[in-house]
């Protein structure tokens, strides 16, 4: 896939998807989702709060809309505890609710955040996982990937789109639940 | 925001009600964690912390070397009845010599009030507050109001009782504070030999009649007779024997089934069966005792996360 080409903009944000876009989104990796996966009686939902929960609930209920014979097991895990970042920012890292009503043994794990970037989130959270005991295997479902930024050797399996974007630039998922409307977002920092 | 107001946890007296909510929501978090197959989290791998008890504890060193241990923290136990404390070394010498191995967080108990403010003003470290003399112990407060919560909704608005020796008890201080700083009203019960003078002065209501105290309650925590503290033979006794106080302050199923009451019944520990709480009322549905075990865990995993997330990491 191509990344998505970002003009020098004026404004400091810019409207990288909207809702049409998303919801397209969401069911093209939804089918490839049911693509790899076929039967979802061995594989497992798991979103990384804070703000990876709601791309996954819209999984679900995407992938229960088409596999109405299906249940789709979805959990949502924190990763606070668990970072590398601990005492190294400006103020405490505060946790969320990890909800995990399954055991992952020898399930497939479909780790699910909105934005991939340095990886770190997602290393934390493959630590954080295993308390709840050893997947079979692990893909990660993301949808937005910022390309060449990663500081660690993570890649994902799904990617809704991939962006191009410098390190100042910050690439934001907001959602219906927390801000009102679905829509990916990219801020550049210079002011403001 | 979501920062504590103080890099020490000396008393409640010192927190803040946002204080306290942050370490109710943290707390929240680590109950999930310990109830997990995998107990255990890295969050504080590169701290280590010196559990200094100068006065015994059972149940408060195991909580706290617990938490710490659930957060891969490396703990070193010190006690003072194995140390060089009896050989006339004083307290920030010992503890320096404690910290020049290393140590971000001290946790201490000691019988003096105050001994962890004066600590704080000349070492370097983080400091809990693990119980000084008659005067706080936070974290048991914490974990009370915490149970309240957990049980009951909220703790605003609801009333409770103290009952027992409150003249010589660090929990009943802190847990007036405590309470009084989440919206709860306390009263104060027990014989007039335990009740200290001016406590009405914080604010609490006082009454030497259990009874009507439980009427009025919808929380009873009961405090544990200090046999310790109470004066030796030929001495000055607070109570005539330990049966009249039973027969008058004690708490018993029977008592509670006469009031008809709903109460919720709590007891920090060391429980004297038979004194302060009958055997069967402090096994029975209305105890939440063993509630307020495992929840002094999570709420000391959230202080000592909370704590140590204060101090950075400088470059």
């Amino acid at each position: 896939m191509n990344g998505v080409y970002l003009p020098p903009s004026m404004n400091n944000k810019r409207i990288l998807l909207d809702q049409t876009h998303i919801n397209l989104t969401i069911k093209r990796l939804c089918f490839q989702l049911i693509e790899n996966h076929n039967d979802f009686s061995e594989s497992v939902l798991i979103g990384l709060q804070p703000r990876g929960i709601y791309l996954a609930e819209r999984i679900q209920a995407e992938l229960s809309r088409i596999l109405t014979d299906q249940e789709i097991h979805l959990g949502s895990l924190d990763t606070t505890f668990f970072r590398d970042d601990f005492r190294r920012r400006d103020s405490p890292l505060i946790p969320n609710k990890t909800k995990i009503d399954f055991i992952i043994e020898e399930k497939k794990v479909i780790l699910i955040d909105d934005v991939l970037y340095t990886g770190r989130t997602i290393r934390s959270g493959l630590d954080a996982m295993l308390a709840y005991g050893r997947p079979q295997l692990v893909e990660l479902l993301v949808l937005i990937d910022r390309r060449y930024s990663r500081h660690l050797p993570i890649e994902p399996n799904y990617v809704g789109e991939t962006v191009d974007s410098v390190a100042s630039e910050r690439v934001e998922a907001i959602w219906q639940e927390t801000d009102g409307k679905d829509q990916v977002i990219l801020k550049s920092q210079e002011n403001g | 925001m979501a920062e504590l107001s103080t890099r020490h946890l000396m008393g409640i007296k010192q927190l803040t009600k946002e204080d306290i909510d942050l370490i109710f929501n943290t707390a929240d978090n680590f109950k999930e964690v310990i109830n997990r197959p995998i107990k255990k989290v890295p969050s504080l791998r590169d701290i280590t912390i010196a559990n200094l008890f100068f006065e015994n504890s059972t149940r408060t060193k195991l909580s706290f070397e617990l938490a710490e241990k659930r957060l891969s923290a490396d703990v070193i136990n010190f006690s003072a009845s194995a140390s060089s404390l009896s050989k006339g070394e004083t307290l920030i010498d010992t503890v320096n010599n404690i910290l020049a191995m290393k140590v971000d967080m001290v946790v201490m108990r000691h019988p003096n009030p105050g001994a962890p403010i004066f600590l704080s003003k000349h070492i370097n470290a983080n400091i809990i507050n693990a119980g000084d003399g008659a005067h706080e112990h936070p974290t048991q407060a914490l974990l009370d109001a915490y149970s309240i919560r957990e049980k009951l909704g909220q703790v605003a608005g609801k009333k409770v009782v103290i009952v027992g020796d409150i003249l010589h008890s660090r929990v009943a201080l802190s847990n007036i504070f405590c309470l009084q700083k989440l919206g709860a009203k306390v009263m104060v019960c027990g014989p007039p030999t335990l009740i200290p003078k001016y406590i009405e002065t914080l604010g609490v209501e006082v009454s030497y009649q259990l009874d009507r105290a439980l009427e009025w309650a919808d929380i009873a925590m009961m405090l544990r007779i200090q046999l310790e503290r109470q004066g030796k033979q030929n001495e000055v006794k607070y109570f005539p024997s330990l049966r009249e106080y039973h027969n008058l302050y004690g708490l018993t199923l029977e008592r509670l089934e006469r009031l008809n009451s709903k109460l919720v019944v709590m007891h920090p520990g060391p429980i004297n069966r038979g004194v302060e709480i009958s055997s069967e009322l402090a096994d029975s549905a209305y105890s939440i005792i063993l509630n307020q075990v495992e929840n002094g865990v999570a709420i000391r995993m959230a202080a000592l996360y909370l704590l140590a997330s204060s101090e950075k990491i400088e470059d």
